[in-house]
């Protein structure tokens, strides 16, 4: 692909809250917020669980494995891309996108499994890609 | 406490401009307050309660309370984004049964056509103190379009809906919007001519899309008392809802929307079904948001939305249930981004009786106005308000 063609990606903002999410990111990682009170995972990752409001909360590592729930590919832009919601193997569903493939050929429910893409200036974006 | 039959709409106005070149923000919020408030036989003086959300100008009300001269008692800026103005209503109405202010005036006003925005196709932060959600989202591209359309796609893949489908909203919405003589587009359109227009973000085409126009309009809800001495025809709230749908935590269930709630709670204080509904104004950024939501509203089992609204069952004279008869945020005008205000409009329009004749329900009695504020695959706020003729 040329390089202009290249799609750049902004910088996620770092919160107090979400550094050793994005520290794990820049090392290649996917962490996932648990709570050990109700033992279910979610997403993004809050240190007050959403579901019973326990902060018994922790990081856990993904296993980076996914199916998409749902995507569409954004035609009307400088870089066509993927939108997705992926469900993790770990429960919850995320925001991403689905890179490095024929988007054409995408389907609800296909394998996925994780990449990580540079950003401008800031650590590197959980993405997916055809399992 | 209920605000069934607390509140009435007594004044309605839609600004005819659909590109305000030369007109101000707040000169547009005047200007529609003046028109409502002129149709309800009232005037500035009456106002004693103000509602407004986020397109206006300043921090809440305030900027606008100043500018129109006004003197409120009791003041209301809940933003849900495109379904504020529905939310509204209700609200409203909950501020007249408590006591809080007798003559609520609603106002909505926006100009992304005339400063040039790119609504619907590129990502926006909101600058400033990212929401917690921003870092999680934004750097991915999440634009208006995709994320609808990442409903739509799961959709048909979970019921089979088609695009053809979709498209006979578009049809629907443009057979109406033909005898609106303000309405951007009023081309009637073909199925075939939605499906081959070219494709935004997969499914959804340019055509499975609102318009983007400059605007506003203004909502005058009051108390009975104060309706009973006006000449207009009476429109009476009897029911009114309201739901914040999210991601959940990551339990994201992209096939319904917040009506499921908004609408539950509205149709129940009603005390009606939606078999009972004569007219429905129903949110239209895009045409999945109106399948989505007849559904979820209860006027066709879930996934089965895509039958209910084929071959023209919209379309006023012909379809079961006449949809956005002034041709909706699809053809008509969705002002500032923002549609909620103008399907309260229509709905009070049929009500009346003041509809286009063409498309004029016979007997409009009862009517529900529904919106879909936010994104429909993101975090959305829902709102539903049920009507009735007096
Ligand atoms: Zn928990």
């Amino acid at each position: 692909m040329a390089e202009a063609k290249e799609r750049k990606l902004p910088a996620p903002t770092v919160s107090q809250e979400t550094q050793a999410y994005w520290d794990a990111a820049a090392k290649g990682k996917l962490l996932v917020r648990k709570c050990t009170s109700c033992g279910q995972a979610h997403h993004y990752p809050r240190t007050i669980c959403p579901f019973c409001f326990s902060d018994k909360t922790e990081w856990i590592e993904a296993s980076g494995k996914g199916t998409i729930y749902s995507y569409s590919v954004m035609r009307r832009a400088p870089v066509p891309y993927a939108m997705a919601y992926v469900t993790l193997a770990e429960g919850p569903r995320m925001v991403t996108n689905i890179v490095d493939c024929d988007f054409d050929k995408l389907k609800c429910e296909q394998p996925v499994k994780l990449v990580f893409k540079p950003t401008d200036g800031g650590p590197p974006l959980p993405m997916f890609t055809p399992a | 406490m209920s605000i069934k039959g607390k509140a009435y709409i007594a004044g309605i106005y839609e600004h005819p401009t659909r590109l305000a070149k030369d007109i101000s923000l707040a000169q547009i919020h005047a200007q529609v307050a003046k028109g409502a408030l002129e149709d309800a036989g009232l005037t500035k003086d009456d106002v004693d309660g103000y509602f407004c959300a986020g397109d206006a100008p300043g921090l809440g009300p305030m900027s606008m309370v100043e500018y129109m001269g006004l003197k409120p008692r009791h003041v209301d800026s809940t933003d849900t984004g495109g379904s504020s103005y529905v939310l509204h209503v209700g609200h409203a109405a909950e501020a007249i049964a408590a006591g809080k202010c007798k003559v609520a005036l609603i106002t909505l006003a926006g100009r992304p056509r005339a400063e040039g925005m790119a609504t619907g196709t590129v990502p926006r932060s909101r600058g400033g103190t990212p929401t917690p959600d921003e870092p999680f989202e934004f750097p991915y591209g999440p634009t208006v379009v995709n994320m609808y359309a990442m409903c739509a796609m799961r959709h048909m893949h979970e019921y089979g809906t088609t695009s053809e489908q979709l498209a006979w909203i578009k049809v629907a919405a443009s057979h109406h919007a033909q005898h609106n003589p303000h309405a951007l587009m009023r081309d009637v359109v073909t199925v075939e001519q939605v499906v081959n227009s070219p494709m935004i973000s997969d499914p959804l085409h340019r055509l499975d899309c609102c318009v983007i126009t400059d605007g506003g309009g203004a909502i005058v809800v009051v108390a009975p008392e104060i309706a009973a001495k006006l000449k207009r025809p009476k429109v009476k709230l009897i029911g009114a809802g309201e739901f914040v749908k999210t991601q959940m935590g990551g339990k994201v269930d992209l096939t319904y929307s917040g009506a499921r709630f908004s609408g539950a709670a509205a149709f129940a204080e009603a005390g009606v079904k939606p078999a009972d509904i004569k007219y429905a104004s129903i949110y239209d950024s895009f045409t999945i948001t109106v399948l989505m939501q007849l559904e979820d509203l209860g006027f066709c089992e879930k996934g089965k939305g895509g039958a209910f609204v084929s071959d023209g069952n919209l379309i006023a004279g012909t379809g079961k249930l006449p949809f956005n008869t002034d041709g909706g945020g699809l053809c008509s005008n969705h002002p500032g981004n923002r549609g909620g205000l103008t399907k309260v409009l229509e709905a009070v329009r049929q009500l009346r009786g003041e509809a286009h004749p063409a498309v004029q329900v016979k007997n409009c009695n009862l009517a529900v106005a529904h919106g879909t504020g936010g994104s429909l695959g993101l975090r959305h706020g829902s709102a539903t308000v049920i009507l009735e003729r007096e």
